[in-house]
């Protein structure tokens, strides 16, 4: 039974945000996710399904001062072929590289990767250590109302999210990285199509003469919300890669995941994964 | 209950079309039981099998995981509309000719995402095709003569 009653596509944000007041909609964006989970029963309508794909202000890819701002519209595609991306954020290309296959990349949007805060979503292990932030609109008033908030906090569990039903993802917007950064993305899954991650893993830092600054480190699928790893970054601020160091972040590494059990691996395979994989990739980036 | 409709507006391989469906309705449905076009075939529901890839304003997506709705106002292509254009006739030459069709039911989805794949790249290799397939199961063929016929099909040229 659905109580679905309307069905809108709004041509402007402030239309979009206005249907937005009382919080009964069910939004659509690129739909590779909404059709087989309305289809599958795990989402029901609400009142209002709103089709949000006909929004010019959440579209593009553009370099505003120092941050690079992805419209929520854009398509994973899109992403990994913009030429600003692939010059300055090579790790969200190459998360965007292991999303699912060509067909869902053309049609699944960032936003849409976000709002369903899957613990295992691709796009948001690049956006964790790249210290991105999500745009969010609403209308509290009869103004439009525009902030934006850390991705680190967005996530409070599996599907769930800070965003209130009021308000609408309109992009992310990512701090353009500086010279002597360095970042890394690894996927693990049992074939490289159309897997969900048993792990993934995202590293970036500033390292200027040998010296790790401003670590980041996120695991993707070891606990209930995309991870950021504090006491691994810790493990790594401000040293030198070397063997010593390399272990030690391993070891918090896997120290510091969460992981379940469930059809794709173990809990105890996830950290053995986590501890390896770490190691692997910050020897890596030592070479 | 009645649920509740919508009518769109669409072009499907190049003619106006004009349907109401039902809001929830996903494209395939739409295409197969509303405009009767059953070339798009309905594998997994989920878009792991890619046989309902269709394209839409020239990129090519899983019809399953779209909502009908969505169409509206767009331009969209399926395996009925392929073999109008040039590469879509040289690709089935070439599947025919490549044994690269065995049941059969794959076979609207892969000459789709084939067809994508040759517009982004002309003249892939193998390595090329694969991954350009990899959304599209076969369960007869194991790939290799359908990988064989997309390859041929860039060399043609």
């Amino acid at each position: 039974m659905t109580e679905l009653k309307r069905y809108l596509a709004p041509t402007s944000l402030d239309q979009a945000v206005e249907c937005l007041k009382g919080g009964n909609v069910t939004i659509l964006a690129g739909g590779t996710d909404l059709t087989p989970q309305s289809q599958a029963g795990r989402i029901k309508f609400k009142q209002t399904l709103m089709n949000i794909r006909h929004i010019p202000q959440l579209t593009g890819i553009t370099l505003e001062g120092k941050e690079i701002r992805i419209g929520a519209l854009a398509t994973i595609t899109e992403i990994m072929e913009h030429p600003l991306v692939r010059q300055h954020l090579p790790v969200l290309v190459e998360a965007c590289d292991h999303f699912a296959s060509d067909q869902i990349r053309n049609a699944g949007t960032i936003g849409g990767n976000i709002c369903n805060a899957s613990p295992a979503g691709d796009t948001l292990i690049p956006l964790l250590v790249l210290d991105a932030c999500v745009e969010l609109a609403s209308m509290p008033e009869a103004k439009l109302y525009r902030h934006c908030m850390p991705i680190s906090t967005f996530f409070t569990g599996p599907g769930k999210t800070r965003k209130s039903l009021c308000e609408l993802v309109t992009g992310v917007r990512i701090p353009v990285p500086g010279a002597g950064h360095v970042s890394r993305f690894y996927k693990h899954g049992t074939r490289p199509a159309l897997d969900i991650s048993t792990i993934s893993i995202g590293l970036a830092a500033d390292i200027h003469d040998g010296v790790m600054k401003n670590v980041r480190v996120a695991f993707g699928a070891v606990a209930p919300t995309p991870l950021r790893a504090t006491a691994t970054e810790s493990a790594l601020e401000g040293r030198h890669l070397d063997a010593a160091t390399i272990e030690a972040a391993a070891i918090a590494a896997r120290d510091e995941v969460n992981p379940i059990d469930d059809v794709r691996a173990t809990a105890w395979y996830r950290k053995e994964m986590i501890h390896n994989m770490t190691k692997r990739l910050l020897e890596n980036v030592s070479a | 209950m009645s649920a509740l409709k919508h009518e769109i507006e669409f072009t499907l391989n190049g003619v106006k079309r004009k349907v109401t469906v039902d809001v929830t309705m996903n494209a395939l449905d739409m295409l197969r039981d509303v405009v009767g076009l059953t070339g798009t075939k309905y594998g997994c529901g989920e878009g792991e099998c890619g046989a309902c890839t269709i394209q839409v304003d020239g990129v090519s997506l899983n019809s399953c995981l779209m909502f009908a709705v969505d169409c509206a106002g767009r331009t969209i292509t399926t395996v009925e509309g392929l073999t109008d254009q040039p590469r879509g006739e040289a690709l089935r030459d070439a599947f025919v000719e490549h044994g690269a069709v065995q049941c059969g039911f794959c076979t609207p989805g892969m000459m789709m995402q084939a067809d994508h794949l040759l517009h982004k790249h002309p003249h892939p290799d193998e390595g090329c095709v694969k991954r350009g397939l990899e959304g599209n199961l076969c369960r007869c063929t194991g790939y290799k003569k359908i990988v064989d016929a997309v390859v041929a099909c860039g060399a043609d040229k």
